[in-house]
């Protein structure tokens, strides 16, 4: 038989397509959590494969915690336009001034704590019993340890300690009311396995992922955008400087890296080439302690 | 490039962690800030040295506790081929985490200390790895340094555990000798073993065949879900997306959908949008049926010449995984693939020793990591094939109803 056996990155979309259906099957009211970042941008394409020519049996949504790239939010915008999925924003400004909250002080006060809230919330409001999410294992040793179904109480809880063992390919869904799933379809990607399949499917990104000017601030080794959303200090380093996105989150927690890859195959090439982890040179709000990712999604985060 | 799935039994006295540890480090998967994570994490415990074990304990409780708890997927690749790490804990009280990760695991690495050769442990991991039916086996006989690096002591343990290998019937085994700590023959060949004649650990793992353990003969295709858009110009459209976990379809095949045994032909197969000929193991697919007929989730998509058991009464070597007992006469919901059913205990057969392989006799109920040999009595004839002959098809997992937890693992006979 002339079978060719499928290569590392058809292995890994077929996974994933597995799993966006096994939602699609088993949940009544899922979402698809999309930020216009790179992995929720494969997450759709991926969804497209899943489901085209039907509809997504799921909304996009996005809590937007308004300290967004833009460049990012257009291109989230029109993505959904382009693919003609609904997509649902929900604001942790709203969040704040409804409820009350407490807003991080300091430098780069961060919503990233708060933007739990929202999600929350949004999931509630909408009843949602799964959430798909494009976190990977290979961003951080607590994510390394979740379940491609992990359940959260009605809390948004995760406890490390009690979750379900998954065997095979077998999921199992199964919950009791107000309780939610978080679902992570590129669990088994790795942040290469993403760009490589960006380069291969030729999949479109938001250009803050590609070599600009940048006017930044220099702090502690990273490069920080400048923006409204960060307190500048006279005595702070500001220049404009050729850098790219690795990731991407909020302005105040997100660091740009100093590049010129202005291509997939230059961004590769770089990838390959470094020596930090993506979450270690990118996100400011890994460093706080050793267990930060662990204590946040114990409290809901995703 | 393809994936290489593997799990890595034994404790941390093993050395697994370092091994792991070691594999990711010597080939340049482990990244600055990580190490220096694990650097400062060390130096509180005084001794100076690295401790690679840190790199894998992912929970608080685990860094605290110096123990492995759950399991935690680890990912490095070469330019040959992506790894996947299942890394679980080893001891007794861990048989279901091992359970677990060895599901989805093509190869097993089995630590095994050279200072005490084939122990117990070794052959519950054996045991586990033949239950679970994973295609290779590497034994690595590990802190060889601390026997000076002898030859006599590799040899007996090779001896040793042969005998393991024939009575589980563990096909596919290689053997090497390794200092997980210095590194000898995990990335590169050492020179302190010049009796060895083998290869390095990871090359081993970079070549192993793994062609032949995917199933091209025994087409199966699990329904997940039913598209229908429902659209003017979509009108008639009715495709069946899931996963061909097994064998190949070709359009123009005369299929039965079990277990209501309809019969039907492929008209059209469809991936990510493009119209082919032919689906194989283990593409996502919709498939589409020259007849309208009720397909729904759960059902399974066969060639009419090569079906798979449909029976209500089925035999299972059960893991059960829960700390709340297994009890004869208890209802479960099982689900193989995407078919749930509701399940009852009818009868425990024997309980499996899973150090020495002995039958015990039936108990009346089981406890949290026993493996059982159980009849289970579906509501309704489920579709499956013996797990020993098409592991996708023939394994199943028990949910306790009122928690929703994944209770047992089943291999059904």
């Amino acid at each position: 038989m002339s079978l060719q056996r499928l290569d590392y990155l058809e292995q890994l979309e077929s996974e994933s397509i597995h799993i966006f259906r096994e939602v699609a099957g088993q949940f009544e009211r899922p979402a698809l959590l999309f930020s216009g970042g790179k992995d929720s941008i494969v997450m759709v394409h991926l969804a497209l494969k899943a489901f085209r020519p039907g509809k997504f049996p799921f909304p996009l949504v996005h809590i937007d915690t308004g300290h967004n790239f833009q460049e990012a939010l257009d291109f989230r915008d029109n993505m959904a336009k382009s693919i003609g999925e609904k997509l649902i924003v929900r604001n942790v400004e709203d969040t704040i001034k409804a409820k009350n909250l407490t807003e991080q002080k300091g430098k780069f006060a961060s919503r990233n704590a708060l933007q739990t809230f929202t999600l929350l919330d949004t999931i509630e409001e909408f009843k949602f019993d799964a959430c798909i999410g494009g976190a990977r294992r290979d961003e951080e040793k607590a994510r390394a340890k979740e379940r491609i179904f992990s359940v959260r109480d009605e809390f948004g809880q995760w406890d490390p300690k009690l979750q379900r063992p998954e065997l095979w390919n077998t999921y199992n869904g199964k919950i009791n009311k107000g309780e939610n799933v978080r679902v992570f379809p590129i669990s088994n990607w790795t942040e290469l396995d993403i760009w490589n399949y960006i380069r291969r499917e030729k999949i479109e990104l938001p250009s803050i992922y590609f070599s600009h000017d940048r006017e930044v601030l220099e702090y502690q080794g990273q490069y920080i955008a400048t923006s409204k959303f960060i307190q500048i200090d006279p005595t702070d380093k500001i220049s404009v400087k050729k850098v790219r996105y690795r990731t991407v989150g909020d302005m105040t927690c997100t660091a740009a890296v100093e590049s010129s890859a202005s291509t997939l195959d230059d961004i590769i090439t770089e990838i390959i080439a470094t020596k930090t982890s993506e979450r270690g040179e990118t996100r400011i709000d890994d460093r706080v302690s050793e267990a930060a990712m662990e204590d946040r999604k114990k409290n809901g985060y995703f | 490039m393809d994936i290489l799935r593997f799990i890595t039994a034994g404790s941390v006295d093993d050395g697994k962690s370092t091994l792991i540890g070691r594999l990711l480090y010597d080939s340049k998967s482990i990244m600055i800030d990580h190490l220096e994570a694990i650097e400062k994490q060390s130096k509180n415990k005084d001794d100076g040295e690295i401790d690679l074990a840190l790199l894998t304990d992912g929970l608080r409780a685990e860094r605290e506790q110096g123990i492995t708890i759950d399991v935690a997927y680890k990912y490095f690749s070469t330019p040959k081929r992506k790894f996947i790490i299942a890394d679980a804990p080893g001891h007794i009280q861990y048989t279901r985490n091992m359970v677990t990760g060895a599901s989805n695991s093509d190869l097993a690495i089995i630590l095994v200390d050279a200072r005490h050769g084939v122990i117990e442990q070794t052959r519950r991991h054996s045991i586990i790895t033949s239950l679970l039916n994973i295609p290779h086996v590497i034994i690595a006989i590990n802190k060889m340094d601390l026997v000076e690096y002898s030859q006599d002591v590799y040899n007996n343990i090779v001896i040793d555990y042969a005998k393991v290998a024939e009575t589980l019937g563990l096909k596919d085994i290689t053997y090497i000798p390794i200092s997980a700590l210095n590194g000898d023959n995990i990335v590169d060949k050492s020179d302190k073993y010049p009796w060895y004649e083998g290869r390095s650990l990871l090359d081993i793992l970079e070549t192993v065949e793994l062609a032949n353990d995917i199933n091209y003969n025994d087409p199966r295709f699990p329904v997940q879900y039913v598209i229908r858009p429902q659209t003017e110009e979509l009108h008639d459209y009715r495709g069946y997306a899931g996963k061909v976990i097994s064998g190949v379809y070709k359009v123009g095949d005369k299929v039965v959908v079990q277990p209501a045994g309809i019969e039907s032909t492929i008209s059209t197969i469809e991936i990510a949008g493009k119209e082919v000929a032919e689906a194989f193991a283990p593409q996502s697919a919709i498939l589409h049926l020259k007849d309208k007929i009720d397909i729904s989730r759960g059902d399974i998509i066969v060639n009419k010449n090569n079906q798979p058991r449909v029976e209500n009464e089925l035999e299972v070597l059960l893991c059960w995984m829960a700390n709340k007992p297994l009890v004869v006469g208890s209802k479960y919901l099982l689900q193989i693939n995407s078919r749930v059913v509701r399940a009852v205990i009818k009868d425990i057969e024997y309980k499996l020793n899973v150090n020495s392989l002995e039958k015990e006799p039936a108990p009346d109920q089981a406890s949290l990591n026993d493996i059982i040999k159980a009849t289970i009595k579906t509501a309704s004839p489920i579709p499956f094939d013996s797990y020993k002959k098409l592991r996708v098809n023939g394994g199943a997992i028990l949910i306790d109803e009122t928690s929703n937890v994944t209770v047992g693992a089943c291999m059904i006979q």
